[in-house]
């Protein structure tokens, strides 16, 4: 498909405010857990924005705010400059959601699901017809069109929950955590697609714990943490900001971590310990990896185990949190409070 | 204390107005039509073999010792009673098994929510799908005993009324039993302890008058006494004063409670 007809079926185009979202002071309360503490972000038009945190972090709390699927406790949540509490109906006319859990029709087939999706946004149905046409062609899945959603694999339930989002040219796509449980293949695919529709200028919010999707997807990000933002910024911007290019994993008894930080002295940025291994962040990776395993043979210490690699967000939410995304403790490698998210 | 403030919270909004959009109610319905129309094969014949086996054993096998009852055959007075219970049934088992699952497993109202349709068009929606049901499956059992010639007037055509308000009100009861089950077990009680007593006890299978005294006016305060009372003289063409009296109680039952489904079903997703 051209991006003609891509354009077509994104709205991209009509209004020129520049802000899609805008939250300020975001609070979301169950009982007595607080799941979003005081979150402020704003996203631009065109741009895909992306929550980065672990389970539990908040994210899905924020993006339910959004569409209208939980009422915000305090704070102000803006969405193509309409508060979110009277102007729902409006507001979700206008977005496309791609929730975290499928929630197709299964009895219906794969053409069905779009054309009865359509008529929830009052599409005629002739414009429902094409428009599930065209769907199902930029999805790939032209040649399930009459299969029952029941019996399809679920990278193709996901395609097709994707392509569901669509239906209305959306000014916004909301995706929840969209590739999780994906095998990497179908992953990819996404990742194709939601490109494709980013690059055609659709305004895109994102939530995610894989750092990869993040990274690949997102022009811009906020790191949250147990309900609070830690940071923001482009990935490449937080990874040089924090972490610097390279990352230099060492496994070392624990006695020689202190001797070898000073062997690599201002070579490095900063580091971190990571269970059993030590975490040299670097900006100088090629003279760090020479140095090091160099005067620790000299020193007669042994090293397990040592590379350089590219550094990445992970590298740089471990450091800001003590956490990996997967919701895995440093220290001790002790299991850190890993929430289950709603 | 614990319980209270859950009860409260699931009824907040009671007093205050639903936020309806008509076509979008409609598109819901349509939903639910379009899979009907996929599945009503299996479907009818389990809800419609069942009160032909209550016809045959109770109305033949029965019959033959109870030979009068309200100077009817006892067939005639039982298959009335049915075209009723069968209504009562299909609604219940759509509202609770069907939309229990739209709602917990196949997140079907998640889906909509997201789109402009509101909680409350979603709900409004399935409460008028499941009272579709019942007045088809009320239907279907009509054209049995028609089959067996046991109508015997043409007021039998205004059967629609009765059987609406009757469904409307089981859609009512049932979504609300719905909105707090935590799982599909809890769906055995309301059958045990509602529907069945119901159908035992309202007049399907003989009068109410035949209860102890004490006992016969808990048969007023259930919807299916008085769905009965309007359906069997409809069927046997004798009209009364009284079916008016029935009619306004069953109004009541459907219209009154109306609000609260939609309160409950939208508090127990919606948080």
């Amino acid at each position: 498909m051209n991006s003609d007809t891509l354009n077509n079926f994104v709205g991209v185009s009509s209004e020129h405010n520049s802000t899609v979202i805008t939250a300020r002071d975001l609070v979301k309360k169950f009982d007595d857990f607080e799941a979003v503490r005081g979150v402020s972000f704003s996203i631009n038009r065109g741009e895909c924005f992306g929550l980065l945190g672990p389970n539990g972090a908040g994210k899905t709390s924020i993006v339910k705010m959004i569409y209208g699927f939980s009422p915000v406790t305090s704070g102000e949540l803006q969405i193509f400059g309409r508060d979110v509490a009277g102007g729902a109906r409006q507001i979700k006319s206008q977005i496309g959601v791609v929730p975290q859990e499928d929630n197709l029709d299964p009895e219906l087939s794969v053409k069905e699901n779009l054309i009865i999706y359509a008529g929830y946004f009052r599409l005629k149905k002739d414009e429902a017809r094409k428009r599930a046409d065209e769907i199902l062609e930029f999805m790939e899945l032209s040649d399930k069109a009459d299969t029952e959603v029941s019996k399809l694999s679920g990278g193709l339930k996901r395609r097709l929950t994707m392509g569901r989002a669509l239906i209305n040219s959306p000014d916004l796509i909301i995706l929840d955590e969209p590739t999780t449980g994906l095998d990497p293949y179908a992953r990819h695919l996404l990742w194709q697609r939601l490109r494709r529709l980013r690059d055609s200028g659709t305004t895109m919010l994102l939530t995610t714990h894989y750092l990869e999707e993040a990274s690949q997807l997102c022009d811009r990000l906020v790191i949250l943490h147990r309900g609070k933002i830690l940071e923001e910024g482009a990935p490449q911007e937080l990874i040089d900001l924090h972490v610097g290019k390279e990352v230099m994993e060492i496994e070392v008894r624990a006695e020689w971590r202190k001797i070898i930080l000073e062997i690599a002295g201002n070579l490095i940025k900063d580091h971190h310990i990571l269970g059993d291994s030590l975490l040299l962040f670097t900006n100088r990776g090629k003279e760090l990896a020479e140095q090091v395993p160099l005067k620790a043979a000299v020193m007669n210490i042994p090293l397990f185990y040592s590379r350089l690699r590219p550094s990445n967000l992970e590298d740089v939410f471990l450091k800001l949190t003590g956490e990996t995304l997967e919701g895995k403790g440093s220290l001790e490698g002790k299991e850190s409070g890993s929430f289950e998210e709603n | 204390m614990a319980a209270l403030k859950k009860i409260r919270r699931l009824l907040k909004g009671l007093f205050t107005a639903p936020d309806i959009s008509w076509p979008l109610v409609g598109r819901v319905f349509y939903r639910n039509f379009k899979v009907f129309r996929k599945t009503w094969k299996t479907n009818i014949m389990f809800h419609f073999i069942e009160p032909v086996l209550y016809l045959w054993a109770m109305g033949f096998g029965l019959g033959v010792y109870v030979t009068d009852i309200q100077g009817l055959p006892y067939i005639q007075f039982l298959a009335a009673g049915l075209v009723a219970s069968s209504t009562m049934f299909a609604v219940s088992y759509e509202m609770t098994y069907d939309s229990f699952t739209r709602m917990n497993y196949h997140k079907t109202f998640h889906a909509m929510v997201a789109t402009p349709v509101g909680m409350d068009d979603v709900v409004m929606g399935e409460m008028i799908f499941g009272t579709f049901k019942g007045l088809l499956y009320g239907g279907v059992f009509f054209s049995v005993t028609f089959l067996f010639g046991l109508v015997q007037s043409p007021f039998a055509l205004l059967l629609p009324v009765p059987l609406i308000l009757l469904a409307l009100t089981f859609s009512v009861l049932s979504l609300i039993w719905t909105s707090v089950a935590p799982s599909y077990d809890s769906f055995g009680y309301f059958f045990t302890l509602f529907i069945s007593p119901m159908f035992l006890f309202s007049g399907v299978f003989f009068p109410v008058e035949s209860l102890p005294a004490g006992v016969r006016y808990v048969a007023w305060a259930t919807p299916l006494f008085h769905a009965v009372e309007v359906v069997r003289p409809l069927i046997l063409g004798k009209l009364t004063t009284a079916m008016l009296v029935h009619l306004g109680v069953l109004t009541a039952f459907a219209l009154l409670p109306l609000r609260v489904p939609l309160v409950m079903v939208k508090n127990r997703l919606i948080n």
